[in-house]
């Protein structure tokens, strides 16, 4: 159940948190809870899974992962929940899911890819196929990034 | 910028797990043996310098009730910088890329509903003139969005 106070402290928890010694306090004061009611949501956000991370987002190409390939897998249906996980267990793999197929796309399954290399991709790429025995695939390299941001939600009610 | 080893260690640490508790760059600080000051000092200048995109939640948009999606666009290569500003323009749209593939750009779109999310997608078809498929996720194996950096 999200209310009305977890709608306003989530707008501020996608900002960026302040450099400054105290910066949970900061803003407890803005919404006008204790600092301890901030920590404590903040959490069980994390517990309960409706906060993924709090951390640090970084401009991954400007610290050297600058390859990256969006591998894209013609799984056969009866497998996919087995295949899935395998591509999962990938530590290069940031992302994995399966999505629908249509007319002139047979691939099923999606993988994010980093490396900081295209060739390093590549390698990847060629090893979740040995590990998964999918030949038919594609890896779909990005030539630009138009956009990167994080969303932000629960603007339109504000 | 070069990243002294520090940088590094403190990168990894703070992509998966930044403090939470009142007073989070000196706990950091104790982590890393030295002082609040030069943790907040080294946070501001990987910032300034366009590393640290933000210090903040992830959140899953599922469980926040939105619905997010991967969509593929098929567009003409002299209509791209057109195409780009109208998808950009989108608040919901975070990612948008450019591949190599007759479906050149791909973008993932965040709603706060199935509705809302059609509405949005035949809108811009009705902008750009672009063919555009919806891709959303029917199995959900992974997602890491943190990235070890190597010493």
């Amino acid at each position: 159940m999200i209310t009305e106070l977890d709608k306003k402290l989530i707008r501020f928890l996608q900002e960026d948190l302040p450099v400054t010694s105290r910066p949970y306090a900061k803003i407890a004061q803005e919404l006008e809870i204790t600092e301890e009611e901030v920590l404590s949501r903040i959490t069980k956000y994390l517990e309960e899974g409706s906060m993924r991370r709090f951390g640090v987002a970084l401009r991954h190409h400007k610290v050297g992962f600058t390859a990256n390939g969006m591998g894209t897998w013609d799984v056969p249906e009866e497998r996919a929940e087995e295949v899935g996980k395998i591509m999962a267990s990938f530590p290069e793999v940031s992302h994995c899911y399966q999505r629908p197929r249509f007319d002139g796309w047979p691939y099923s399954h999606f993988t994010m890819l980093h490396g900081q290399t295209r060739e390093e991709c590549e390698a990847i790429a060629k090893r979740i196929s040995e590990a998964t025995g999918i030949t038919n695939y594609g890896l779909l390299f990005s030539t630009a990034e138009l956009k990167k941001t994080s969303m932000r939600y629960f603007m339109e009610e504000k | 910028m070069i990243l002294d080893e520090l940088d590094r260690r403190l990168l990894n640490i703070v992509q998966s797990s930044f403090p939470v508790s009142a007073e989070p760059y000196k706990v950091l600080a104790e982590q890393m043996a030295t002082t609040e000051e030069e943790i907040m000092n080294r946070i501001n200048k990987l910032k300034e310098e366009g590393i640290i995109r933000r210090v903040g939640g992830v959140f899953d948009s599922r469980k926040l009730g939105y619905k997010s999606s991967l969509c593929a666009m098929k567009v003409p290569v002299d209509k791209l910088k057109e195409a780009e500003e109208i998808i950009n323009s989108y608040p919901g749209v975070t990612h948008n890329y450019l591949r190599e593939h007759d479906y050149n750009m791909w973008f993932t779109l965040i709603s706060p509903s199935e509705e809302a999310m059609e509405e949005t997608l035949d809108e811009m078809r009705a902008k750009s003139g672009c063919e555009i498929r919806n891709l959303p996720a029917t199995r959900f194996f992974k997602i890491k969005v943190d990235f070890k950096l190597k010493n």
